[in-house]
């Protein structure tokens, strides 16, 4: 086994070049517990990419509404308000991630290569319809999350390839990130929904985590919900809330395991689109 | 390129780790080659903080740190934070409030109670117990903890 350190971009996709089969190490809050627990074991290169400078920034451009992360940037990162300001469900997510310790080390490229169904960043890049940038040495390609999350913990990544950023569209709404699990903090989702509202285009996007072998996109109810709201006043009926709710919950498909029951997934997920639904417009009646 | 042998650089001094897995965590190579045995391994998943040193004035859990990985960077282990016989206020105050029972935890509180201080300077008690949400804690059910940081808080003039 060995062990490269590469601070450079190029420096990373060559030495992947030379060693396709290569193991990459992001934050390593997913892999070093694997490695820990003895159900992983590398032994060819390993390739750490937490001193690699050129993932470690992000950037806004106005010009064409786009944020760029890269691979990693930590979910501590994601939290400051430079970046909660153009995109407030991603800097949520951050925030229910683990401890500051884990914070500090995981990172949103770790969280799309590990690609695990309770990912918290991931129902938000699924909402914002996120694309994600991958290079190797013979160049790069932009692939829509939709089609780099495959399956449970399988991503479209190509031996050769790594994640370099992921590219977001800023839009003007009301958006946001809402996960239930079993403690307050420090936890792994049992159910997770991200909601965000394209006011511009009187569209609602809702994108639920954990219910799922990837993350769900709930197109019905998205409907349902941008085709009640007044638009005008951004105002919402209780019965269209319920109706919601309904759909998220059909939408979803959770198995029991040894977090919860399939029962209470499609249950809770419901109850957190609609309680999304509900931060995001205004409930009709209500005074404000 | 790392290969058998690799240097860290721990509170300040340059130690050579030879004859490690480079598969081994951070916790493993600073307790069982440096000799540092201040941070704790107990659940080597993250989730208890009781391994909690900072790389690079970040802290993180070191079980879930490669120790091969953190070559040319500053780690400060919880041995780093004060000599022997002059605790620093944090662990001055967790004596003060009582804050200590088996101690098992301790030096990973003390490590992310030093990190909270820096970033907040008053924090209130919601705030200590989000910020300190990554930290275990079996026996004290964490009020004296939440009090030995409002000490030291106001110790050090953050808070009146």
């Amino acid at each position: 086994m060995t062990v490269a350190v590469p601070t450079s971009l190029d420096a990373a996709v060559q030495l992947l070049a030379d060693q396709p089969d290569a193991m990459l190490l992001a934050g390593g809050t997913d892999a070093m517990v694997e490695i820990n627990d003895g159900h992983r074991r590398p032994d060819g290169l390993v390739i750490a990419l937490n001193r690699v400078a050129d993932l470690r920034s992000w950037r806004h451009d106005p010009s064409t509404g786009t944020v760029t992360i890269g691979a990693g940037v930590t979910y501590t990162e994601m939290m400051d308000s430079s970046i909660a300001s153009l995109l407030p469900a991603l800097a949520e997510a951050a925030r229910t991630v683990g401890s500051p310790q884990i914070r500090n080390a995981g990172t949103l490229g770790g969280n799309l290569g590990t690609c695990s169904p309770a990912g918290d960043g991931l129902p938000v890049l699924s909402a914002l319809d996120a694309h994600v940038r991958l290079v190797s040495a013979s160049g790069e390609r932009v692939l829509s999350v939709h089609d780099f999350m495959v399956g449970v913990k399988r991503t479209a990544i190509e031996p050769g390839e790594m994640i370099a950023d992921v590219i977001l569209r800023t839009r003007l709404g009301w958006q946001g990130y809402a996960k239930v699990g079993v403690r307050n903090a420090m936890v792994i989702a049992v159910a997770s929904a991200c909601l965000a509202v394209d006011t511009d285009a009187q569209a609602v996007a809702i994108a639920l985590g954990s219910v799922g072998p990837t993350i769900v996109r709930c197109t019905e109810a998205e409907q349902q919900l941008a085709g009640s709201v007044d638009w005008r006043s951004l105002t919402v009926s209780a019965d269209a809330l319920q109706t919601c709710a309904e759909l998220v919950s059909a939408a979803s498909r959770p198995i029991t395991d040894h977090r919860s029951t399939a029962a209470y997934r499609r249950h809770a997920v419901g109850v957190l689109g609609a309680r999304l639904a509900r931060r995001a417009f205004t409930l009709e009646g209500d005074a404000s | 390129m790392s290969n058998e042998f690799f240097t860290l650089r721990v509170n300040g001094v340059d130690h050579e780790v030879a004859d490690s897995w480079l598969g081994e965590s951070l916790l493993d190579v600073l307790r069982d080659r440096v000799g540092l045995m201040g941070s704790k391994g107990a659940c080597t998943q993250g989730e208890c903080g009781s391994c909690s040193v900072l790389v690079d004035e970040s802290l993180v859990c070191s079980c879930l740190v490669m120790g091969a990985t953190a070559v040319d960077q500053e780690i400060v282990t919880i041995e780093g934070v004060a000599p022997i016989g002059a605790p620093s206020d944090v662990q001055q105050a967790f004596v003060d409030a009582g804050a200590v029972q088996c101690g098992f935890c301790t030096p990973g509180l003390v490590m992310a109670v030093h990190d909270l201080l820096e970033r907040t300077q008053a924090p209130t008690d919601t705030e200590i117990r989000e910020e300190l949400a990554g930290n275990v804690c079996r026996c004290t059910g964490y009020g004296r903890i939440i009090d030995a940081v409002q000490q030291v808080a106001v110790l050090r003039g953050s808070r009146p």
